[in-house]
């Protein structure tokens, strides 16, 4: 009897461990899947989340792998009760990508308080990682400081020394207007005047006429998605690039200029911490990319995604649990990062991802030899200077 | 013959009191229960737009006036209730009264104006005034615009109870809203409730007996704004957050949905609308953009073959009062 | 250069043309809406909806048939026109003896439908529909730069409310509908089919938005949201115009676009809130609206 108890002990204790070793995690890709950041995030953040996961192997390292999808419309109260939901009834542990500032603002309050991962790459606002930081997001691809001293800061430089800003009146757009007129200024330059326009805005002409008549050498445009795009075209129907002013597109992807086209688009700057057409790896993961997205092609945000998943679930399985976020969060923080996209890097304190951000400019038509060969990088920024010291973040994490 | 038809009457009328006394202790019941089976960030919200629902039919039901705009007083209300929590710092219970005495005054400022047309007018004024304070909305600093108004700490209510915890703060929303529901009630049953009823059914002939109608009717908006601004003041304390979604017109809309689908003038149609609505977004969300056809696919049915609603049906079929 | 109250003339008059090219839409939906609204007693809350889809039918005609903006302007009042008399005969000829609330509300679970059929297919971004070739390009007026196809939407919408105007108020077919609207039974004692011409006036009222929707896609790109964000401000439009005159809808819409493009000029803050404000005013002065007859 006594061997029997204690052999059908012994199992149960097998049984118990061996389910112990398999480690779920679900991970919820919160992005815009039908609006005006769709084409920049969307569809291709999904697909690029899912390679991660692919690319990871759950099975080698005894986990379970789940990827969920919701649409947050670019509502922050939407964007914050999917989040919830999430967490409380669906048992989520990560949420990544959550393009549109202020939404990813809401969802990094909700993750804080139910403790679990928030791993931004779509939005854009410094704030995530400066005074609304929190020790449980990390903000991965790209933020408006770095977009504002990059492009701004090269502008400025090469006699564009005069601003008017066209600003979506929203946290990303009002933060990019911040950092970049603190660039144009520091730089010897001027900030004319600034107007505020709706998101997802159809017609620019009236603000357009307003950015035309201050006689700025450079119209800023701090949006981005759909009404960068909107901008620029309504721009050239009003004369205005032929009038002698230029555009500076503050936030633009590789999408974006698809869509206007490069005979529209040549000659702008904008920066990017990622190309699909730099290197051998990029290419070969682009490739296998487009199997999800034809015709397409990734752009940093998409990029951030896959590469953040993938640090995300090296750290969960060197801590055998997804549980507790802030303590995924810390080991992504003292693990160095490594991926096929972005190279080496660190994550700081701050939960600001450290890497080189590239400088491009739009290729002509003429100098364009295939489909997807739009730009040229005409610098390079070394991971250390791209984005803001931690000295000037004012964020409560780092000086308590 | 008369006496027969005397004690039809009062049969009737005991039937309809024991109709709705059943309906009520059903309800607090479901109620009190739902949060052990439900989600209970769910069964606020719903809570939440049952109470906005009975205070738009308090105006549709009852006056028989349709406002397109009522989202302004539920939105309006919740931003300055979210603002009152956060910036300053007043507890729960003092937030949700500023907030609902927001809706009042705007109530009294945009009931004044609309009260001077009626029917479609009255209607398309009423959105019309709406969507203003919807672009007011998003552009002024208070609201935050696009980013709303976000992390609202829900605080103690009276000093003493933490409405952090999930199940303190549905049973103060669950208190809330009942005791409202009740106050709707006792309104319809006042001798003012009669006087509305008897605009709705013919106000030249109101007019012509000595009631000031217009100040029947601008009494009612005023109650029914306030109301619908106790609802979002409350909304934005379980979100701890308001955003432009409350003031938008979409937003008016839908209380009318749930309105219309639970039943036009009867007491506890709305309260059944709102809990099917909220739940068909909650459930179909995964649906997307289908969600709106399938609202608008519900209003073309109710308004072809369903004017009375599901509680009206059933009100009907049951031969009582719901 | 001179200034008008310390502000070139220049920005001035180019805000003003920008808020006549508003206008003109205000002017061309509020006058369908009062077309509807004299024939069939109720407001169309589908305007929006279908003045959105007159921009989206001449967006899939040019993707998918490869047909143009100029045979648009003539096919795409004809398609949207037909859905509006199918949706006269299905659903409000079936509402005629109820409240016209009622109608109201319908209309707007029909907008919701279209509206969202829309957006689950092409999202909420807009899709960019090019400007016709003829009308590329655009003249400097010393005070602004007016692109060619801007132009062209003032004038052929001015053309469009002329005619719309002659043919209801001095032609015979106008004189039927106006004396239907006011006692469809003597009419129909006359021999004429009065529901006929309720549907043929519902349809022809859908027409005019969906021609509206096509010459706005060049301009506002084709959204389906695009009709819900203009209609709530027509409906102020014709609150403030009232319904009674045809001439009323037209003045009022071209007039309150001008407002508009002055308000962006000196109060820039109020520039989309102006038109409510003004309601509100002329509500507080003359409740039945500047060209209405009291009710």
């Amino acid at each position: 009897m006594r061997l029997i108890a204690s052999l059908a002990f012994a199992a149960a204790l097998m049984t118990t461990a061996a389910h112990a070793q398999t480690t779920n995690v679900k991970v919820g890709v919160l992005t815009d899947m039908s609006s005006l950041y769709a084409d920049d995030t969307g569809p291709g953040s999904v697909a690029a989340a899912k390679m991660a996961v692919a690319d990871f192997n759950p099975a080698a390292h005894n986990m379970k792998v789940d990827i969920i999808v919701a649409d947050h419309q670019n509502k922050p109260d939407i964007g914050s009760s999917i989040a919830r939901q999430w967490f409380d009834t669906q048992n989520v542990d990560a949420i990544v990508d959550v393009p549109n500032s202020a939404v990813a603002l809401a969802v990094s309050d909700v993750a804080r308080e139910k403790n679990k991962a928030l791993l931004v790459s779509g939005a854009a606002i410094s704030d995530l990682t400066g005074p609304k930081c929190s020790p449980n997001t990390v903000h991965w691809t790209y933020d408006t400081w770095m977009l504002a001293h990059a492009t701004a800061g090269a502008l400025v430089k090469n006699g564009g020394d005069s601003w008017f800003f066209l600003t979506s009146d929203y946290a990303f757009g009002h933060a990019l207007e911040r950092d970049a007129t603190a660039v144009v200024l520091a730089n010897g330059g001027k900030v004319l005047g600034s107007v505020a326009h709706p998101l997802n805005n159809q017609d620019f002409s009236s603000f357009l006429l307003q950015a035309q008549q201050s006689k700025a050498k450079i119209i800023g445009l701090a949006n981005a998605g759909g009404d960068t795009i909107n901008s620029i075209k309504q721009g050239a129907e009003f004369g205005i690039t032929a009038g002698g002013q230029h555009f500076a597109a503050l936030l633009f992807y590789i999408g974006d200029v698809e869509a206007l086209g490069l005979k529209v688009a040549q000659g702008l700057v904008l920066t990017e911490t990622f190309y699909w057409d730099m290197n051998d790896a990029t290419r070969a993961w682009t490739k296998r990319w487009q199997v999800e997205r034809p015709g397409k092609y990734p752009n940093m945000n998409q990029a951030g995604v896959y590469a953040a998943t993938l640090h995300y679930l090296k750290a969960v399985a060197a801590l055998k649990s997804a549980a507790d976020g802030k303590a995924v969060v810390d080991e992504m923080k003292k693990m160095p990062t490594d991926d096929p996209l972005f190279g080496k890097g660190i994550i700081r304190a701050d939960g600001r991802k450290i890497h080189p951000a590239y400088l491009f400019q739009v290729k002509s038509p003429a100098e364009s030899k295939y489909p997807g060969d739009d730009y040229i990088l005409k610098a390079t920024i070394p991971a250390d200077q791209a984005f803001r010291p931690m000295k000037d973040d004012n964020c409560p994490l780092v000086t308590n | 013959m008369a006496n027969t038809a005397d004690a039809a009457a009062i049969r009737l009328h005991r039937r309809t009191d024991s109709g709705l006394g059943i309906a009520a202790v059903v309800m607090v019941t479901c109620l009190v229960v739902a949060p052990f089976v439900l989600y209970p960030v769910f069964v606020m919200k719903a809570l939440c737009f049952a109470l906005f629902a009975c205070a738009f039919n308090l105006l549709i039901g009852y006056v028989g006036l349709v406002s397109f705009g009522h989202a302004l007083f539920f939105g309006w209300a919740s931003y300055l209730a979210a603002h009152a929590a956060k910036s300053w710092g007043l507890q729960p219970e003092l937030a949700v009264v500023i907030g609902t005495a927001t809706a009042a005054l705007l109530g009294f400022v945009g009931g004044a104006i609309a009260i001077r047309r009626q029917g479609i007018y009255f209607a398309m004024i009423t959105l019309a005034l709406a969507q203003m304070m919807y672009l007011v909305a998003l552009r002024v600093k208070l609201t935050g615009g696009e980013d709303g108004i976000q992390d609202v700490p829900r605080g103690k209510l009276f000093g003493a109870f933490d409405l952090n915890n999930e199940m303190t703060m549905y049973a103060f929303v669950l208190v809330v809203v009942l005791a409202a529901l009740f106050l709707i009630y006792r309104i319809i049953n006042s001798p003012f409730g009669e006087v509305l009823k008897a605009i709705r059914e013919n106000e030249l002939r109101s007019i012509s007996l000595g009631y000031r109608t217009d100040r029947y009717k601008l009494a009612a908006f005023v109650l029914s704004a306030t109301l619908a601004g106790l609802a979002g003041s409350l909304k934005a304390l379980v979100f701890q957050l308001a955003s432009l979604t409350d003031v938008h017109w979409t937003m008016s809309g839908e209380v009318i949905l749930m309105t219309l689908v639970g039943g036009l003038g009867t007491v506890f149609g709305p309260v059944a609308g709102a809990f099917i609505i909220v739940a068909m977004e909650n459930y179909l969300a995964p649906l997307g953009q289908w969600v709106l056809v399938i609202q608008g696919a519900i209003f073309v049915a109710c308004v072809l073959t369903f004017r009375r609603g599901i509680v009206g049906e059933l009100a009907s079929w049951l031969r009582v009062k719901l | 250069m001179f200034e008008i109250f310390g502000v070139p003339s220049y920005a001035l008059f180019g805000q003003l043309l920008l808020g006549l090219i508003n206008g003109s839409f205000y002017a061309l939906l509020s006058l369908g809406l009062a077309v509807i609204f004299g024939m069939l007693n109720i407001i169309n809350f589908t305007h929006g909806a279908q003045y959105m889809m007159g921009a989206f039918v001449a967006y899939m005609l040019l993707q998918y048939l490869g047909i143009n903006y100029w045979a648009a302007l003539v096919i795409v009042p004809i398609l949207v026109g037909a859905t509006g008399i199918i949706i006269e005969r299905l659903f409000l000829a079936r509402l005629q003896k109820l409240d016209p609330l009622y109608g109201l509300l319908l209309t707007f679970g029909l907008a919701l439908i279209i509206e969202g059929v829309f957006r689950n297919y092409y999202g909420s971004s807009g899709k960019p529909y090019d400007i016709p070739d003829a009308l590329q390009g655009g003249h400097n007026l010393g005070f602004m730069f007016l692109p060619n196809y801007r132009a062209w939407v003032i004038v052929f919408s001015l053309a469009v409310c002329l005619v719309t105007w002659f043919a209801i108020e001095r032609t015979r077919l106008g004189s039927y509908l106006r004396a239907a609207t006011e006692n469809p039974t003597l009419v129909r004692a006359f021999g004429i089919d009065v529901p006929r011409l309720v549907t043929l006036t519902y349809g022809f009222g859908v027409g005019l938005a969906a021609l509206a929707g096509v010459m706005a896609a060049p301009i506002y790109n084709v959204s389906p949201q695009m009709g819900s964000d203009i209609i709530i401000v027509v409906f102020a439009v014709v609150v403030i115009g009232g319904m009674g005159s045809i001439m009323g809808a037209i003045l009022t819409g071209f007039t309150l676009g001008i407002v508009e493009g002055f308000t962006k000029v000196f109060f820039p803050e109020a520039s989309n809130t102006v038109i409510f404000v003004i309601m509100v005013i002329v509500l507080l002065i003359r409740p039945a609206g500047l060209f209405g007859r009291g009710i």
